[in-house]
């Protein structure tokens, strides 16, 4: 499945142009993120609003490693995974602090906390301008894809290949966790924490481990933004992110991987559809300004909110639901 | 010590006004068990009704009262239209809405009024009084002061001495029996909602001249430290709500006053953290039955 995956976005990153391949690419490191998140918050039954702020910690250690790497001229493909590891591990730690914490929190509680890291990373990075130099944020310099593909390979090509690998891999991880022994422990925990105590379980240490595996995803997501992107700043991951990544995977259908590939997909299709939108109607500048920024918030919000009333299952839980229907008619 | 003085007065100052966004948000915690995460978001948009009617007439006063009324229709609007119809049965599902809430409020607000900053006015003089050469208060704390001051006792008041505040506590304590005896569960809850946003309305008007003005996202971060201030008294403790909010206020005003006004964020954060995991029922809750 992964395989064909791969085979499959190799063979659509020829056929489709460049802005589309950098599009697809945003879709993988959104993925990551939301992947993460709908294992943690549907498996595992714990809602973080703080995966925007994990994403600002993977990005800004990709950037500072590759900025590292930059100043001492050293060069060479074998950098950025390097870095990319760097930044998993960074958020791993500072998953595994926030984990502890949301391990002895339910519900509300959780949710205020997170929502506060979600809020106060972006402005650490304004408040630690040495280092983080403030709203301007950092550049990141990525190499150009390697010589053996030929000059003229396309960089657009080059950045789906790179977070597609990425991401499939982690799709793939992910896939296997939920099957696995460790799966089935987060469910039984989001289900029923005394049922779960009772069977042998350690609540507390599954959680933790499932907002560490949740971290790192996000972390990876947010580096490979960053690496795509060239650059980060706070402004880029601010509380709205994550929001969005939250929307994302309810919208897909929580605690379903197809699920968190429908958001991810929602997460970079829904702004640029409102900005053709928008483009169409003839608007004053000033309106077209306002509304192109806006309306996607808007669009997402009321989506939410109409879902999770209307069909808490999302996307995905729709489709299943079609498909079986289908079937149930068919016999 | 004269800064001492200031700083203390000034965070009094800014933490009843958390005082009472932190009531509002333990009124519908206690109504519906529910955290309204978009309270912030509900107040800043009852706030630009006020700042349309204050520029449209003239007058600031006007726009006051149109925004505490905002305020009380949102809620009311909130829990019919919204809230009365979410799934109750996992604890995520209203937390969610109420996000989902936050981003199309703010989206609309962003949408009428554009993302920049606003000037909020406010109604006196923001510059203290000095009294035997130390500067203590200005005549606008007083004003918060007295406003928060109302609204806290007037609540008070209707809660214990009120048939309305009576059926308000039944109907939360226990549905099921108040349906029984006559009471209007639904209209309650309703009542519950509107209350608390207007008071959160309130909040966002008096503490918006003291910051950068309005702004779809302004209050976010008031968000968080009420919500902060909240979780220190304890999410069922109306009381606790407000002890709570005037800690967070004094603790953040030394913070920006001694350490500088950046770390304020963080300061509410490693707070939040540290009752949260030293005391997670808040300082004001009963000792707690033993869980299984």
């Amino acid at each position: 499945m992964v395989l064909a995956a791969g085979v499959l976005l190799v063979g659509v990153s020829y056929a489709v142009e460049p802005f589309r391949n950098f599009q697809l690419a945003t879709v993988a490191a959104y993925l990551c993120a939301t992947a993460g998140l709908t294992v943690l918050t549907g498996l595992n039954g714990q809602l973080s609003l703080g995966h925007g702020a994990l994403m600002a910690t993977g990005a800004y250690t990709v950037a500072l490693c590759q900025n590292a790497f930059a100043d001492r001229g050293m060069t060479g493909g074998w950098l950025l995974p390097i870095s990319l590891t760097a930044a998993i591990v960074s958020t791993v730690a500072v998953g595994a602090v926030v984990g502890v914490a949301a391990a002895r929190l339910r519900g509300p509680y959780l949710a205020g906390v997170t929502l506060a890291v979600a809020v106060v990373v972006p402005a650490l990075a304004v408040t630690f301008d040495g280092v983080f130099n403030g709203e301007q944020g950092l550049s990141v310099p990525v190499e150009p894809p390697p010589l053996a593909l030929g000059p003229y390979f396309p960089y657009e090509r080059w950045q789906l290949w790179l977070t597609g690998a990425a991401t499939l891999l982690v799709l793939l991880l992910l896939a296997n966790l939920i099957r696995s022994r460790y799966g089935r422990t987060f469910r039984a925990v989001r289900d029923d924490e005394v049922a779960a105590r009772l069977a042998g379980i350690h609540v507390a240490r599954t959680q933790v481990l499932a907002f560490v595996v949740s971290a790192a995803t996000a972390g990876l997501g947010g580096a490979l933004l960053a690496v795509l992107a060239q650059s980060v700043s706070p402004g880029a991951f601010s509380l709205t992110l994550s929001l969005f990544l939250l929307m994302a995977v309810v919208i897909g259908g929580l605690g379903r991987l197809a699920g968190a590939v429908w958001g991810a997909v929602l997460l970079v299709a829904l702004p640029d559809l409102t900005h053709s939108v928008t483009e169409l109607l003839t608007l004053s500048p000033a309106v077209a300004q306002r509304l192109e920024g806006n309306l996607p918030l808007a669009i997402f919000g009321l989506t939410l909110i109409v879902v999770m009333i209307a069909a808490p299952g999302g996307i995905q839980g729709l489709l299943s639901g079609l498909g079986r229907r289908l079937r149930a008619r068919r016999s | 010590m004269d800064r001492f003085v200031f700083l203390t007065i000034d965070g009094l100052s800014r933490g009843a006004v958390y005082a009472a966004f932190a009531l509002a948000l333990v009124l519908i915690w206690r109504a519906a068990r529910v955290v309204n995460f978009a309270q912030g978001a509900m107040a800043v948009a009852a706030a630009y009704v006020a700042y349309t009617v204050a520029t449209a007439t003239g007058s600031y006063w006007l726009g006051f009262l149109v925004a505490i009324g905002a305020g009380l229709l949102l809620g009311a609007l909130v829990d019919r239209v919204v809230m009365r119809h979410v799934d109750h049965a996992s604890p995520l599902n209203p937390v969610i809405v109420a996000l989902g809430l936050v981003l199309l409020i703010q989206a609309v607000l962003g949408m009428v009024y554009g993302n920049e900053f606003r000037p909020a006015e406010a109604p006196f003089s923001r510059s203290a009084l000095t009294v035997a050469g130390v500067a203590v208060l200005s005549p606008y704390d007083l004003f918060v002061f007295a406003a928060i001051g109302v609204v806290v006792s007037g609540l008070a008041w209707m809660f214990a001495r009120t048939p309305v505040g009576l059926r308000m506590r039944a109907a939360a304590f226990a549905p099921e029996v108040s349906r029984l005896l006559g009471v209007n569960v639904g209209g309650m809850l309703t009542l519950g909602w509107a209350l608390a946003s207007g008071v959160g309305a309130l909040a966002a008007m008096l503490v918006l001249p003291t910051e950068l003005g309005l702004h779809p996202h302004a209050m976010d971060l008031v968000f968080v430290s009420a919500f902060t201030g909240a979780v220190v008294g304890g999410l069922d403790s109306p009381p606790g709500a407000v002890v709570g909010g005037l800690v967070v206020g004094l603790l953040l005003s030394y913070v920006s006053g001694y350490a500088g006004s950046d770390l304020t964020p963080l300061a509410v954060l490693v707070l939040l953290l540290a009752v949260l995991l030293v005391r997670p029922g808040g300082l004001f809750a009963p000792v707690a039955a033993r869980r299984v």
